[in-house]
């Protein structure tokens, strides 16, 4: 006996798997297909627009104008006059294809002549037009006679407005490609200047935000009255929208009069006079004889995203925190560890899995950011990030495909950290 | 062995800073609320902390009763009073007087509390490094509960007493926050009835809130089913699923925007809160799927499978066994969700142009841009605050269980 019959698991999925696999792929589907069309197909479109010319008139279709007129003295019946189409195309970029006009003419004149494009039937003027390339105009003449009826009563040409039917090109799904996008983000003058800001940004306000967060999570770790109202106000900076405290950033640190933390300084006889904290590019502090810049304008910003994010950190610390068994302080203690001793020793290590996967999302949440730094400074003063610039680009210059080629030098900046990070990150603990 | 050791030292020091630190802020507080310009006597401060530390913590623990403690108070505002020569808020004694009394017996009555709780236990004599570094450890941290809260809590001071001033005062002394209650509740929320009178703050509010409520129940329609599929089905590609569906997360908004900002206009849904219905979902599902099914993972399968034992079809079994059982998580998830919806700018600032669209983020920002006065501005940002704080803090801790067991936003 050559056949092996040792029993083995079935091959491929049986009719129960299957069936519960099909059943999954139809839960996920409506997921699948949102995130589809809402986030990976506009991701495709980016780069795909950043290789196109387009601006943000551009997005406008063409269309078809038309005046319509009867040109020439009608006095008696048999006088002959002309009806005038003067056609454009309204773009001067666009062409439009297939451009079809009917219009139905007034029956109390009759037609002599029309252009060899035109049928006539009836009444009904047809005309085939052919393609309109960027700002064409011409005009169509069609010759008619009056008759009696016309004298008696006159009918306006006008009073039928003549319909088009046309192909508008579509300047994004067109074939024009270009690489001047790109030539324009990597030549202009301060882009490195921009890349610079970007990263300074993003690793200070990680840095701080989760330093911060340490902090203020081992405050919340200690019981006293008042825990939970403290918490719940550390929290609200991250829960408040964005708006709302930018707005009023923005008129605490107001250099003019009524700014209340110049106005406040001033009373403490900290500074002579008002400082510019969000209009200010650079500072000179000079340090034992040597003098730094200090980008002014750029640490106000950090120090608003520190602000706005530290509680996100100190809430993950502190569920961290609360997790560790209190054996190991006990044990710790009675081997007579101080405090600090405890902190460095215990806490610190326990902590780093979680500190080490927030400083991953908020490094990459940072490097995204851009409501917070165009609401405080709208990019001057050196606060001009990476994304911020996308939106100038492509809405204050409106030229989205510059916009969108900054956009993709975001999307690669980011891929290539997530790879390393991925890469060398923990297996996740959060 | 001396009866003063560096336990007696350490505490003179922690005396004189939180004499300086209360006297800086109670000072302050004042200014902010008389109106009257107050200096802050720091040295003074600082001079009879120092001095009230060594009364009180001269002492053994047991013999700082509650009186030896009104006596140092009294100390306290004996020394600053001299020291600051009879100006210890920095203006003559004079000027609003009851209220410089009141203010000066807070600043006392807090240094001196400050100060014993630092010193809670210990003698003045010398003790080992444990119980220095627990004393330094106790002024650091309470040092750290002070910062913290005036940092996070001064902005929102701003907001709320700038939206019941007016623009004049403001200008004319900035650090006035007096309130002039005299005028009546109408005339001090005059801004507030004037942005929802004339500048239809009223329907920004229901713009608002209908795009957060749909954008939830659209997430929880969408995300419920994948999260389950994720958490419990098995099929190819589940485990790359349920770690990569966060990756969608990372993605920054302000790649998509120009893209969809295109798409949308040619297609006529941009200016439309349908767009903006599209948009958040999408943005919010992954990351509600995600912690929706570190939730479900949670839940025993037994129960579920004793349901289909008796005859629940899979779909039953997820309305009838596993949604109620997942309701805390559910709560979170759309709590968290409407929060985000709620905040949401940069698409709001994209999409939408006419003013009976507006959701509120965009409503501030054209208010911003129009130079209104600022009350009006700080107005818009309470009422745009109001509603989502004080859902957030009323169920906080259900969203922080469910937000720390799933997964982060940023």
């Amino acid at each position: 006996m050559s056949t092996d019959n040792t029993p083995r698991p079935p091959k491929g999925l049986g009719p129960l798997a299957k069936r519960e696999m099909r059943f999954a792929y139809m839960l996920l589907l409506p997921t699948f297909l949102i995130v589809l069309s809402v986030v990976l197909f506009p991701l495709f479109a980016n780069v795909w627009i950043s290789f196109k010319p387009v601006t943000l008139g551009d997005l406008r279709a063409p269309s078809i104008l038309v005046n319509e007129r009867l040109m020439g003295d009608i006095e008696a019946a048999g006088d002959e006059a002309d009806i005038r189409y003067r056609i454009r195309n309204s773009s001067r970029q666009s062409d439009i294809a297939d451009v079809f006009m009917t219009d139905t003419l007034p029956a109390s004149l009759e037609v002599r002549a029309i252009d060899d494009r035109c049928t006539l039937d009836g009444v009904a003027l047809a005309c085939d037009l052919g393609d309109y390339e960027a700002g064409k105009r011409e005009d169509i003449i069609v010759r008619v006679a009056a008759t009696q009826a016309f004298i008696d009563a006159p009918t306006n040409v006008k009073d039928t407005d003549p319909v088009f039917e046309f192909i508008p090109e579509n300047i994004l799904t067109n074939g024009d490609f270009t690489l001047d996008n790109f030539r324009k983000v990597f030549n202009a003058s301060d882009f490195w200047q921009v890349l610079w800001a970007s990263m300074y940004y993003t690793i200070a306000g990680t840095v701080g935000a989760l330093v911060m967060g340490l902090f203020a999570a081992q405050l919340m770790n200690m019981t006293f009255r008042g825990r939970s109202f403290l918490r719940g106000l550390y929290l609200s900076p991250y829960v408040a929208p964005v708006i709302a405290v930018a707005v009023a950033w923005v008129l605490l640190l107001d250099p003019g009069p009524g700014g209340t933390l110049n106005a406040l300084l001033i009373q403490l006889g900290v500074i002579d006079g008002p400082i510019s904290f969000l209009g200010q590019r650079k500072a000179d502090i000079s340090i034992l004889g040597m003098t730094f810049e200090f980008p002014v304008a750029l640490t106000v910003v950090i120090i608003f995203e520190i602000w706005r994010y530290f509680p996100l950190a100190m809430l993950f610390i502190l569920a961290r925190m609360q997790s560790v068994s209190t054996d190991i302080y006990e044990a710790a203690e009675i081997d007579g560890a101080t405090p600090l001793q405890q902190f460095r020793f215990i806490s610190l290590p326990q902590l780093m899995g979680i500190m080490a996967v927030l400083f991953l999302l908020r490094f990459i949440w940072t490097f995204n950011k851009f409501d917070d730094i165009f609401l405080l400074t709208g990019g001057a003063a050196g606060t001009r990030t990476l994304t911020v610039n996308v939106y100038e680009q492509a809405f204050a210059v409106s030229n989205l495909g510059a916009g969108a080629a900054v956009a993709v030098v975001v999307f690669l900046i980011l891929l290539v950290f997530s790879v390393t990070f991925f890469k060398f990150s923990p297996e996740d603990d959060a | 062995m001396s009866r003063f050791g560096n336990i007696f030292y350490l505490c003179l020091l922690f005396g004189a800073l939180w004499g300086a630190i209360w006297t800086i802020l109670i000072t302050l507080l004042a200014l902010f609320i008389s109106g009257e310009l107050f200096q802050p006597q720091v040295t003074a401060g600082a001079l009879a902390g120092l001095i009230t530390a060594g009364v009180l913590t001269g002492l053994p623990p047991e013999r700082r009763s509650v009186g030896l403690r009104a006596l140092c108070g009294f100390v306290f505002i004996l020394v600053l009073t001299i020291a600051s020569g009879a100006t210890p808020l920095g203006l003559p004694l004079s000027i609003y007087s009851f209220g410089q009394l009141v203010f000066i017996l807070i600043t006392a009555w807090i240094t001196v509390q400050s100060i014993h709780l630092t010193a809670l236990g210990f003698g003045p004599g010398s003790e080992r490094r444990y119980n220095i570094e627990v004393i330094c450890l106790r002024f650091i941290k309470g040092f750290g509960l002070v910062a913290f809260t005036i940092a996070v809590a001064l902005p929102f001071f701003i907001m709320v007493m700038m939206s019941l001033k007016n623009q004049q005062l403001l200008l004319s002394n900035p650090l006035d926050f007096s309130l002039n209650f005299s005028q009546g509740a109408r005339a001090l929320f005059r801004s507030y009835i004037e942005l929802f009178t004339q500048y239809n703050f009223g329907t920004f509010m229901l713009n608002s809130a209908i795009v957060s409520v749909a954008t939830v129940c659209i997430t929880l329609f969408f995300a419920v089913p994948g999260a389950y599929a994720v958490a419990r089905l098995k099929f190819p590609g589940q485990h790359f699923l349920s770690r990569s569906i966060l990756l969608i997360y990372m993605v920054p908004m302000i790649v998509l925007v120009i893209p969809l900002y295109a798409i949308f206009s040619q297609m006529g849904m941009r200016n439309t809160l349908w767009g903006l219905m599209l948009v958040y979902p999408a943005t919010t599902i992954p990351v509600a799927l995600y912690m929706l099914q570190g939730y479900f993972r949670g839940i025993p399968a037994e129960l579920e499978e004793a349901g289909l034992m008796d005859g629940l079809t899979r779909l039953n079994v997820i309305r009838k066994i596993t949604l109620p059982l997942a309701l805390p998580a559910l709560g979170s998830v759309a709590l968290y969700v409407f929060m985000i919806a709620w905040n949401e700018f940069l698409f709001a600032l994209m999409f939408l142009d006419s003013v009976d669209l507006y959701t509120l983020s965009r409503g501030i920002n054209e208010l911003q841009s129009s130079e209104v006065p600022r009350q009006h501005l700080m107005a818009g940002a309470v009422i745009a605050t109001v509603p989502v704080l004080t859902l957030f803090l009323w169920f906080e801790r259900f969203l922080v269980s469910g937000l720390t067991a799933g997964s982060v936003k940023g």
